[in-house]
């Protein structure tokens, strides 16, 4: 029995693995072919790097069963850090890949750096309060980094919190980040190979984990604290565990899209308390603790308002519609109980027709 | 847990909810925009022979030139994007309705950007399927520098608007029509100091957008050499642009005789305000961004007397009249900056259309390389500057204009 348990998962999870690589084969066949608009195209980073944020959040709503709503603050950490090193080590490491490859592996680090000392005071206490801490957290980074003035040079780096000009660069002196314009000139070294390579090893680690003895703690935590507490587990430790690591796979979507565009600045409408709700919206209705619903959410309603430009004034309140029928056919009772019943009849009629074969 | 997801969508629910709720005045206007669109399209094709309609549809003339414009048309800048929108709109009818350029009629496609560069990105991909020849925007600084990178590995034309930050002219296939934020500052402060405006200034600024702190420095800067002396030097974010007595009340207690404002309107109104409220009457004096505040509802404009500002362009102006008239009675608003540089943008695409002699069909890369070299050699009388001419760089050369409110309407200095 745990065999063919054990089965099933591997059925699915493959599901899930071989459903991305379709799709990687499916665009890069058809722009092969040049069947592609530059619209897709354009697209297909940003469809990588919202499926990565969702699968990674979803470790910590879904699974941990914590509410995270700081999400695009992680991801604005592990741009800036990614970002900064690019433009730092541009003199050091001429190779722009191999300079991305370091800025992923940089930008991961400290945000999982960032996502324990977080969790390390707050994810001690029972309730929601990582909820109001990340949101805190997520307004804090974007606010900060729109002061932060870095500039560099012969002398070292040097920082301040005013302006460019109390840096008091010699000649020859770059700014690297300059306050509210944040990072510009990072080389667009993103690609969507490179995408959704990063989509599969998130899904690698995150499915990995969920079926792993580890994963299993996590999710008893979840289900029921007081009875994992009871049998020995160490809540603490597997809690910031499961945070840290879904941090770090937001830090390193975060450096996906640092080198994605050619500029990068801190504002709402990037970092913002909306962009951590929108990536919650993907995973709740892609379903709580459902990888691979996440992906499938996160691609669709990042392709929709881009596809539905055709609409022009009306593309984000159709968007607003699909959201709401979407949510009501996930989760509302009666949509749960017609879909069932809808269910009951095809495989009915199917019996039905397969008995009057026989019959026959 | 449930409970509180339900909540937090809720809460995302409401949140759209009242954006789409903020958007409630710009969206009439736009629908009030479209409305009249639609109409003087209708006009159009009679007036206009075969004329291609500046509809968003697409569906135009054959052998049309093809301008894509960027803004965003939705959103907190929407009064931005649909400015510049509705100004490159109107140049179009009427250079199509006078015969179009050299004979080619013009066709534009207007592509939403919400002020994000990532969509910006995706609306002039969009823009690209759609056959565009050359671009207007994007009309916000962020996007465009992010734009801008794509036009230029692609080898598109690009002319913006209202993208003053440096970097957003960096690649060489980039022009611009506003001034760069620097040039801004470092005009002011000369202005300032040349006519012996004030010695003791107050600097209030928007330290979360790089347009207003892209001035403020370089006025700064620039201020130590005209013999000006910043006494304050404050600053705000978006986040709490709504009340600013504790940068007005250090400007009051320094001594400032003037405060320096390079922000938008929409703060500086709240500014003006609350300095009245304070007795606290020094000269005020802004940028670009200040055009527009007789405009701002439920503000009383008598509070604006006295502002000085330095802008390419205003309403009053005797050039600018037709232009004035023609916008209003087509999108039933008054024209801001933002509608002047489009407007000029397209005028200057038909220049440098009309100069190079490229071929209306040919494709977007032949047209750039023509382009980059037709617009260091044209020059504009436009509505943002007389005699304007660009240089390789992208930047344009005219002089601003210091405008002074005198008994609610603009007045020339």
């Amino acid at each position: 029995m745990v065999k063919g348990k054990k089965n099933k998962l591997l059925i699915q999870n493959s599901i899930t693995y071989a459903m991305v690589i379709l799709f990687w084969a499916v665009i890069q066949g058809l722009s092969a072919g040049g069947h592609v608009s530059s619209l897709m195209k354009g697209l297909l980073v940003p469809l990588c790097i919202y499926a990565i944020l969702a699968v990674s959040l979803n470790l910590t709503v879904g699974i941990l069963g914590e509410l995270s709503l700081g999400h695009a603050g992680f991801m604005c950490v592990g741009a800036f850090s990614g970002a900064f090193f690019t433009k730092c080590a541009e003199s050091m490491i001429p190779s722009v890949g191999l300079r991305f490859f370091f800025a992923l592996v940089l930008g991961a680090a400290v945000t999982g750096v960032f996502g324990i000392l977080i969790g390390i005071p707050v994810l001690r206490l029972k309730g929601d309060y990582l909820a109001i801490v990340t949101l805190a957290f997520g307004e804090i980074i974007k606010n900060l980094i729109n002061v932060m003035f870095i500039g560099r040079d012969s002398r070292g780096f040097h920082f301040s919190i005013k302006d460019s000009l109390s840096l008091g660069l010699e000649d020859g002196g770059e700014v690297i980040v300059k306050g509210a314009q944040g990072i510009t000139g990072t080389p667009r070294a993103a690609t969507f190979t490179i995408g959704i390579l990063l989509l599969l090893l998130t899904l690698v680690i995150v499915l990995n984990l969920i079926n792993s003895r580890t994963g299993r703690a996590i999710m008893s935590i979840r289900d029921n604290r007081i009875a994992a507490e009871s049998i020995g587990i160490n809540i603490t430790k597997y809690k910031l565990m499961a945070f840290s690591i879904s941090a770090a796979l937001a830090g390193m979507a975060g450096v996906l899209y640092a080198h994605s565009l050619a500029t990068l600045a801190a504002t709402s409408a990037n970092f913002g308390y909306n962009k951590s709700i929108m990536i919650l919206v993907f995973v709740v209705l892609g379903g709580l603790g459902n990888i691979r619903g996440s992906v499938i959410a996160a691609i669709v309603l990042t392709a929709l308002p881009e596809l539905l430009r055709g609409l022009n004034d009306y593309r984000m309140l159709i968007y607003a519609i699909v959201l709401i029928v979407m949510m009501l056919f996930n989760s509302s009772p009666k949509a749960i109980e017609m879909r069932s019943v809808m269910m009951e009849r095809l495989k009915g009629k199917k019996a039905g027709s397969e008995s009057a074969a026989k019959e026959a | 847990m449930k409970k509180l997801i339900t909540l937090g969508l809720t809460a995302a629910m409401v949140a759209s909810l009242t954006a789409c709720g903020g958007n409630g005045g710009d969206a009439t206007t736009a629908a009030a925009g479209g409305d009249a669109t639609t109409a003087a399209a209708g006009g159009d094709t009679t007036t206009a022979a075969g004329g291609a309609s500046a509809d968003n549809s697409g569906a135009g003339a054959e052998g049309a030139f093809k301008i894509g414009v960027i803004g965003p048309l939705t959103g907190p800048a929407a009064a931005y994007g649909i400015a510049v929108q509705n100004g490159a709109d109107l140049a179009v009818k009427e250079i199509n309705a006078a015969g179009g350029a050299n004979g080619v009629m013009l066709e534009m496609n207007a592509q939403d950007d919400e002020h994000d560069p990532q969509k910006s990105v995706n609306a002039y991909n969009t823009l690209k399927d759609w056959g565009a020849q050359a671009i207007v925007g994007s009309t916000t600084s962020d996007p465009c520098i992010a734009v801008a990178a794509e036009t230029s590995n692609d080898n598109m034309f690009q002319i913006t608007p209202s993208g003053s930050a440096v970097e957003c002219v960096a690649p060489e296939n980039v022009f611009r029509v506003c001034f760069a934020d620097p040039d801004q500052g470092t005009a002011s402060a000369v202005y300032i100091g040349e006519n012996k405006l004030a010695t003791k200034i107050a600097v209030i600024y928007d330290s979360s957008t790089t347009y207003s702190s892209g001035i403020r420095e370089a006025f700064v800067k620039e201020a130590a050499n005209q013999g000006l002396e910043v006494v304050a030097d404050e600053a705000f974010t978006a986040d709490n642009a709504t009340d600013f007595s504790v940068q007005l009340d250090k400007a009051k207690e320094a001594g400032a005789e003037l405060v320096f404002l390079p922000i938008y309107y929409q703060e500086a109104s709240v500014i003006l305000k609350q300095a009245s409220d304070k007795d606290f009457a020094p000269i005020f004096f802004g940028c670009d961004g200040m055009d527009g505040i007789l405009t701002v509802k439920n503000f009383d404009t008598a509070l604006a007397e006295g502002l000085m500002l330095l802008t390419p362009f205003s309403t009053t102006e005797e050039s600018s009249k037709a232009f004035t008239e023609a916008y209003v009675a087509a999108y039933g608003i008054e024209p801001n900056q933002f509608a002047a540089d489009s407007y000029d943008a397209v005028y200057a695409i038909k220049a440098a259309l009309e100069k190079s002699g490229v071929a209306a069909d040919a494709d977007f890369s032949t047209v750039c390389d023509a382009f980059k070299t037709a617009m260091t050699e044209i020059t504009i009388d436009g509505l943002t500057g007389e005699g304007m001419t660009w240089n390789a760089a992208g930047e344009p050369d005219k002089a601003p204009k210091a405008v002074k409110i005198v008994n609610g309407v603009y007045e020339m200095q």
